[in-house]
């Protein structure tokens, strides 16, 4: 209409004019995805460590009850549920969230679609501001009077809306505050995504040119925009209650509190989607490249991704079966949750049929992006027992429920993330890691989660009740066989976590002194390794690409090398 | 900014980038809204008895507002048609007046909602008047981000800048406009 | 097309809509359910609608917006009708509403008073 399009040449030009900036501009209050990507990804790496650092103080209380836990001494009953609703809030909203969808968005969307920057860079820094502040205000609720929200990540009322029952009349509504403020960030950073991927693709790329990961990254947003809604008006809602003492959830003066569950499973549900998402489009691509082969069925993985988004708008309220939801719905939503296990054993069967005949190489990111389909597998079939409304009367709210959720959450946000990191450290950072290193740390990481979880799923089938603080006070939970799983699963954890010094050690010595990266290390097809390594501000100097095919054309039969990037003239 | 990405020039769906966006913002606060008023309408139809508390609330009110509004509507699409022929100046002018049709809306909102506190209906009353307040506030509030950005964009266009933006923020306001029409049956109309 | 896009076709547009306006606002003071329905959703259907596809200028952008704006009105749907079954009942299988049943009995009989 009556935009004004100048040339594009005329803009490339100003790129070269840049004149030294101070440090705060370029890394605090740059407009460059890049650098705004690596923000969001260190923030969030530092959100996960507060996370695991919950995860640990709150599992030694549960192996060892009363004891003196290093670094944090004794864990009381209502230090216990602070750090188990932290725990959970911080891992999917602040780590989850901001490294698979923010970092890797921010990153990789303008270098795999050929463009050099966002389309709003400013919204794109203010977003990040935003996500900021919303990480500080849920830190801070720490250390006011009462203490943190305790009442669960999923904030159920009256026990959130009601200070006289949570106890933490400041924690729980700073925790709404945060929220809030989080999926503001997430709104105006997904509406730049997608408005990125849909209108600056490089010349020549058509929708079925983009990368998977792009794709998913993008309907992954489109999903967190078209389910947060009613939570957004649900948490406004929380809010008022919290503060002002209005009663829509409050059963005692006719408000509903099986409406906030649906509020907040309308989107709860949706979101799981939005994190998955993102970790098998990043897997998808990494095995592409690590096979050396075309990926199978690269449509089929497109509409099965929308028939996947579609259909997790319907299945929210098998989070709610033992809530006295009405049964025939219960049946409805049964029915929805066990059609969704198709399209994702789809995608999983999908990805394995590129690995058929392909020459695979097990490097670090291959390695990861391998565990992340077994491990997730494992997490996806648990599911179909709480699906089915029946199954699920028995398993509601047992570890059962704790470790099939972990076995789909580790994948997505710890497996799906190591992936990314090291498959594009070397463009990010323009130098490779150490395999080695990152062998070590990937066997040290995989073998104890195992270890973890699945004693988790035993204690859940013999009755292990969730959000207990102490199981000595319940003498069918307390026995000497139940014990000994619940302290090997923290030995297990503290040894993952101790292997996680390994990530570290090897992320600042490879980033100080590892092999200089060439452009395409990996021989890659993508837009983003045909750039130096670390792309320049612009991304791709005075001339942006064309593209002229797909980008998983590996080992095409008459020609020399084994790959053939989306921007070669042929 | 002097500098702007060639990303920003590019329109591969056929969509200017910048109303896009703007559809994306429509799109997010139609499930903002979409959740609210469905659970408004959810208790509704469940609580008979909310005609009774209804009938406190101002219809002349509303029907003014409404009619506020629908008019301050047409002279925000009259600014983006002043825009698009490159007269500046012109929308301007419209763009106040589309400002002055938000601020008496709020004034109008101002002088009913002291009325009804001061009769006893307050956000606490009970759930009708919690859902009344919360929804006609959480509008009142876009009304308000309308006007401010529209204030900024007219003086943009005082100086035949950035006229595309006139048609963006004329489409959102369109949308405010939107919800209202809707909020007006189910706040005072249904009684 | 500049019939169309005119100011003259925008006035004539804020004419309907002034005009349904006060149809929706008449049309309940008859005090008939059906009638209630019909002038005040039914038209606040219709407005919407106007609004969207003139000042919006939805009926010529193209349609992939349109798709954007229907796919989200659609999932509120699907939020009302999974959700309205539990809200809009008093009492279930194994749990009730007494506060609830009370309210509505207390605000029915306030109402009797009134009338």
């Amino acid at each position: 209409m009556a935009e004004s399009v100048p040339a594009e040449s005329a803009h490339a030009h100003d790129h070269h004019d840049h004149h030294e900036q101070s440090f705060a501009s370029k890394y605090l209050f740059s407009t460059d995805h890049k650098i705004i990507a690596m923000q969001y990804m260190f923030t969030g790496l530092a959100m996960g460590l507060i996370g695991a650092f919950f995860a640990y103080a709150f599992r030694m209380q549960l192996a060892f009850p009363g004891m003196d836990v290093p670094f944090w001494g004794q864990v009381s009953a209502a230090e216990y549920n602070a750090l188990v609703t932290n725990h959970g809030t911080i891992m999917i909203f602040w780590v989850a969230m901001p490294v698979l969808i923010a970092a890797f968005g921010n990153y990789l969307i303008p270098l795999m679609v050929g463009c050099d920057d966002m389309v709003f860079p400013r919204l794109n820094r203010l977003s990040y501001q935003i996500f900021l502040l919303s990480a500080i205000v849920l830190i801070a609720s720490f250390f006011v009077e009462g203490g943190a929200f305790g009442g669960a990540w999923t904030a159920y009322p009256p026990l959130s809306a009601k200070a006289e029952y949570s106890l933490t009349p400041l924690g729980s509504s700073i925790w709404v505050v945060a929220v809030a403020l989080e999926f503001v960030a997430f709104l105006l950073g997904g509406i730049n995504f997608v408005t990125t991927a849909m209108n600056s693709r490089a010349e020549g790329m058509g929708m079925y040119d983009i990368p998977v990961v792009i794709w998913m990254i993008v309907i992954a947003s489109i999903l967190f925009m078209a389910s947060v809604g009613p939570l957004v008006a649900g948490a406004v809602m929380l809010l008022f209650d919290q503060t002002i003492g209005t009663n829509f959830f409050d059963p005692d003066r006719g408000g509903d509190p099986v409406l906030w569950q649906h509020l907040f499973w309308f989107f709860g549900h949706p979101e799981v989607y939005v994190v998955l998402l993102p970790a098998m489009g990043i897997t998808a691509d990494i095995m592409a490249v690590f096979a050396r082969k075309k990926l199978f069925a690269y449509k089929t993985i497109l509409y099965t991704t929308f028939a996947t988004g579609v259909l997790s708008f319907m299945v929210w309220a098998h989070h709610q079966f033992v809530a006295g939801i009405d049964p025939r719905m219960a049946h409805v939503f049964t029915i929805t949750t066990l059609l969704i296990s198709i399209p994702i054993a789809e995608l999983c069967f999908v990805y394995i049929a590129t690995l058929y005949k392909g020459s695979i190489t097990l490097t670090t990111p291959m390695l990861w992006a391998l565990a992340f389909l077994f491990e997730f597998l494992i997490g996806g079939v648990t599911g179909i027992f709480l699906g089915a409304s029946g199954a699920d009367i028995y398993f509601h709210d047992t570890y059962f429920v704790l470790a099939h959720f972990h076995y789909t959450f580790f994948p997505i946000a710890i497996i799906g993330t190591y992936a990314g990191i090291t498959y594009w450290f070397p463009k990010m950072f323009g130098r490779m890691m150490n395999d080695t290193l990152g062998k070590i740390h990937f066997w040290g990481t995989i073998i104890p989660f195992n270890c973890i979880f699945i004693p988790l799923f035993f204690l859940g089938m013999g009755g292990q009740h969730r959000r207990i603080y102490n199981y000595e006070n319940f003498p069918e939970l307390a026995g000497q066989g139940m014990q000994d799983l619940r302290v090997f699963a923290t030995v297990a954890l503290l040894v993952m976590l101790a292997f996680q010094v390994v990530f570290v050690i090897n992320f600042i010595v490879s980033l100080r002194s590892g092999k200089k990266a060439e452009n395409n290390p990996w021989r890659a097809n993508t837009l983003e390794w045909q750039t130096p390594s670390p792309p320049p501000h612009g991304n791709f100097g005075s001339e942006m690409p064309k593209v002229y095919r797909g980008p998983y054309e590996y080992s095409t039969p008459g020609r020399e090398e084994d790959f053939w990037p989306q921007n070669a003239p042929s | 900014m002097a500098m702007r990405p060639i990303a920003t020039t590019r329109a591969m769906t056929g969509i200017p980038t910048g109303r896009l966006a703007v559809w994306w913002v429509i799109a997010s606060e139609i499930v903002i809204f979409g959740g609210l008023l469905g659970s408004y309408i959810m208790h509704r139809l469940v609580n008979p008895q909310w005609a009774n508390y209804a009938i406190h609330t101002n219809t002349w009110a509303g029907a003014f507002n409404t009619l506020v509004l629908l008019t301050s509507s047409l002279s925000a699409v009259l600014a983006h048609h002043a825009a698009t022929h490159g007269d500046g100046k012109k929308a301007a002018r419209y763009l106040w007046f589309t400002m002055a049709g938000g601020g008496i809306f709020i004034v109008v909102k101002a002088f009913e909602w002291t009325h009804e506190i001061q009769l006893g209906y307050t956000i606490t009353a009970n759930a009708f008047w919690a859902f009344y307040y919360t929804a006609a506030g959480l509008h009142a509030l876009h009304v308000i981000a309308g006007v401010v950005i529209m204030g900024i964009i007219s003086v943009d266009c005082l100086k035949n800048q950035e006229l595309h933006r006139v048609e963006l923020i004329g489409n959102y306001w369109h949308f405010v406009d939107l919800v209202w029409i809707f909020l007006f049956p189910l706040l005072y109309i249904a009684k | 097309m500049s019939d169309d896009h005119g100011p003259a076709h925008y006035i004539r547009i804020w004419a309907i809509l002034v005009a349904l306006l006060v149809v929706s606002v008449i049309g309940p003071m008859f005090e008939i359910q059906v009638v209630t329905l019909i002038t005040a959703f039914g038209i606040a259907c219709v407005k919407a609608y106007m609004v969207a596809a003139n000042f919006m200028h939805l009926k010529t952008e193209k349609t992939l917006a349109v798709y954007m704006l229907v796919t989200c009105l659609v999932f509120m749907f699907l939020f009302f009708a999974g959700t309205a079954p539990d809200v809009m009942k008093t009492e279930g299988t194994n749990w009730d509403k007494p506060a609830l049943r009370a309210m509505i009995a207390a605000g029915l009989a306030e109402g009797a008073d009134h009338h």
